[in-house]
């Protein structure tokens, strides 16, 4: 089980598929499956963020969950410090869950009402037979101070708090055995403003501090720059570029990057961002197209021959990687991912 | 009657309460706006801040019996509709007034097919008969461009997608070439490349049709892109209000500032340190009767509450007004 290899990164991920059975008839025999994920391949290196970013229903929050293993991977393999984790059973997960963390959209929801927060904070302690009431204890109060809360805030309940402390005291959980990795769902998609910029400084300081790695999944693609240092745009079940963030930013190459950068709203009403609108809707991951997604989506000349091609990420430039795909890319970048 | 030409809709000194549990809470706190014909006017602000209550109190839409209007005016083409019947009221929203609902799935009856429920709009308002209505509705399904309308009007509201299904309450909205539509939060339930789609059909529409805009959001890059004229609420009230340019160019209020700055934009380096506003938004239930954001600030101490006075509200600048604590704004 232990094979430490050369591989640097803490968490590489290999083909990846999750795949959801759809059901019909009169038996219910399954008639087709929901490609939620469908071959996704990246690595996070220790202290790295990858930024995930996509639109509803593109395989985002499916991927990260996978990966967390609260999802059943179809095929591919998940690799967690050189450990092959895709089809340990949930007692041999136990030791992992450790090291792997996450952290939810809606703190409302993933935090039980009727436990206090202590008790919540106190739980993975408990589960993992971690020290004794006193160590324990002291340990709560040291994760309520990190993520900013008063140590009374021990005895309330979560309902009691605003939504960013919410997320706060999901935070300390999240923290309280020291991971390596935390995923990160739509963190702060249901936080106001002011309260946002909050908690993406908490975990950036984190980060720093306890040489995190995250996986931070978010469809606002201002955020996910901010806390990236790589970030892979997904549609409709795979990833379609993948680049340091800086890269994405000034040089997107994939037509699908282009739009949705173009889309976001610029803050300053001086600067008009030609945008690029794009027609129709995502097409439906049950039966998508043989060919290009997005090629078929924006009918692209092209379509046909890309058929049966297999668009696999290709490196474009340094460290720049893009699906092989010629109804997205320039001529130019075409010609370079296909001489690979 | 008596109201300047060209303002479509004035909001004077409204004030807006809901009674709870906790006693008379003042969602809306003496807010004062109005809306050039023609043009955009965006109110932002935080969750809670008054913004969606401001914009039901104009359409008499508050969850009854528990909102009431307790004083202020809101005069539409110089017509009062604080004070207006609710048959009045009814005639106007929908008719010369549009209203585009955040989540359009609860807009929509989900047991109705699209046709149905656009029709039903001209059959309320206009002397249409069915079969004139139906067209109508085709026609309005195009108007907000909708693939294969005749075929849509046959759908339900959950086979389409969260876009069409927004398509289709901003074609209820319009349909009856409403001179005032009131979007609150149009675009909030949608993904960006949606969303983009939307803000430029509304913008298209408004070109077109010559309507005035109230666009209410949360999101300062959607106010910059779409509005003309800015209002800024905190916890009830305006604190400050400019044309979108001057606002974005020199915001003046604390408060403002601080919103603008806490936003990572693309611009921003990566993982550098957000500016905060440190705090919370303050809940309804303890408001204070001086400057509200200094409360946030930790300014007004609760010993302090109500001894304050409420800061004024002045035009800084020519159409630049500013609520003008002086902790919060300093000229």
């Amino acid at each position: 089980m232990l094979s430490a290899m050369n591989d640097p990164s803490l968490l590489s991920v290999d083909g990846l598929r999750v795949h959801f059975p759809v059901r019909g008839g009169v038996l219910l025999r399954q008639t087709g499956a929901v490609r939620a994920v469908d071959g996704v391949s990246f690595s996070i290196a220790p202290g790295e963020t990858l930024g995930l970013v996509g639109e509803s229903g593109c395989g985002k929050s499916t991927l990260g969950k996978a990966i967390v293993r609260l999802l059943k991977p179809t095929s591919g393999s998940i690799r967690f410090g050189g450990v092959d984790i895709t089809t340990l059973s949930q007692r041999e997960l136990r030791p992992l869950r450790r090291d792997v963390q996450m952290i939810f959209q809606d703190p409302a929801e993933s935090l039980d009402p009727r436990m206090s927060v202590r008790s919540i904070i106190e739980e993975p302690f408990i589960i993992h037979g971690i020290g004794n009431r006193a160590e324990r204890l002291k340990r709560v109060d040291e994760l309520l101070d990190r993520v900013g809360l008063p140590s009374s805030a021990a005895e309330r309940y979560s309902f009691e708090f605003s939504g960013g402390q919410r997320q706060r005291i999901g935070i300390a959980r999240a923290l309280a055995l020291k991971p390596k990795l935390i995923v990160c769902d739509e963190p702060v998609s249901a936080l106001d403003v002011s309260i946002q910029s909050q908690i993406l400084n908490l975990l950036v300081e984190l980060q720093k501090d306890f040489g995190l790695s995250y996986l931070f999944i978010a469809h606002d693609l201002s955020v996910v720059k901010h806390v990236s240092d790589r970030v892979a745009v997904m549609y409709l079940g795979k990833i379609v570029e993948l680049a340091s963030s800086e890269a994405i930013y000034r040089e997107p190459r994939h037509a699908y990057t282009k739009a949705l950068l173009s889309a976001i709203p610029s803050h300053d009403p001086r600067v008009r961002r030609p945008r690029i609108l794009l027609e129709g809707d995502v097409p439906s991951p049950i039966d998508p197209p043989k060919g290009s997604a997005f090629g078929h989506r924006i009918g692209h000349a092209r379509y046909e021959e890309t058929v049966g091609m297999e668009l696999a990420l290709t490196e474009v430039a340094d460290g720049h990687l893009v699906a092989a795909d010629p109804c997205c890319l320039t001529e130019e970048d075409w010609q370079r991912v296909r001489s690979r | 009657m008596n109201a300047a030409p060209e303002n479509i809709l004035e909001v004077d000194k409204l004030i807006t309460s809901f009674e709870t549990e906790r006693g008379l809470l003042r969602a809306v706190d003496q807010v004062s706006f109005t809306v050039p014909s023609g043009k955009t006017v965006g109110i932002v602000g935080e969750s809670g801040c008054g913004k969606s209550v401001t914009a039901m109190s104009i359409v008499r839409l508050l969850p009854q019996p528990a909102g009431k209007i307790l004083g202020g005016e809101v005069r539409f083409k110089g017509r009062d509709l604080v004070h207006a019947s609710e048959a009045e009221i009814r005639k106007i929203r929908g008719g010369e007034i549009g209203v585009i609902f955040q989540e359009p799935m609860s807009a929509l009856n989900p047991v109705h097919r699209i046709g149905r429920q656009v029709s039903e709009v001209f059959r309320l308002h206009t002397k249409l008969s069915k079969k004139e209505a139906w067209d109508a509705s085709v026609e309005m399904l195009k108007l907000v461009r909708i693939p294969a309308p005749e075929k849509r009007m046959m759908d339900y509201p959950h086979q389409l997608s969260g876009g069409m299904r927004q398509r289709i309450v901003i074609a209820l909205a319009l349909a009856c070439r409403p001179s005032l539509v009131i979007a609150d939060e149009p675009t909030t339930a949608l993904d960006v490349t949606v969303q983009a789609q939307i803000l430029d059909l509304i913008g298209r529409l408004q070109q077109e049709m010559g309507m005035s805009v109230i666009l209410i959001t949360h999101d300062l890059g959607v106010i910059a892109e779409s509005c003309d004229e800015v209002v800024v609420m905190y916890a009830g009230r305006v604190v400050e209000k400019a044309s979108s340019s001057e606002l974005f160019a020199r915001p003046l209020h604390a408060y403002t500032k601080g919103l603008l700055r806490s936003i990572p934009t693309l611009e921003t380096p990566s993982k550098s340190v957000l500016s905060t506003i440190p705090g919370m938004v303050a809940s309804l239930a303890d408001h204070t009767h001086g400057c509200r954001f200094c409360q946030r600030m930790g300014r007004i101490t609760a010993g302090g509450m109500g001894t304050r006075e409420r800061p004024g509200f002045a035009e800084v600048s020519p159409g630049h007004w500013v609520e003008t604590c002086p902790e919060c704004y300093q000229p």
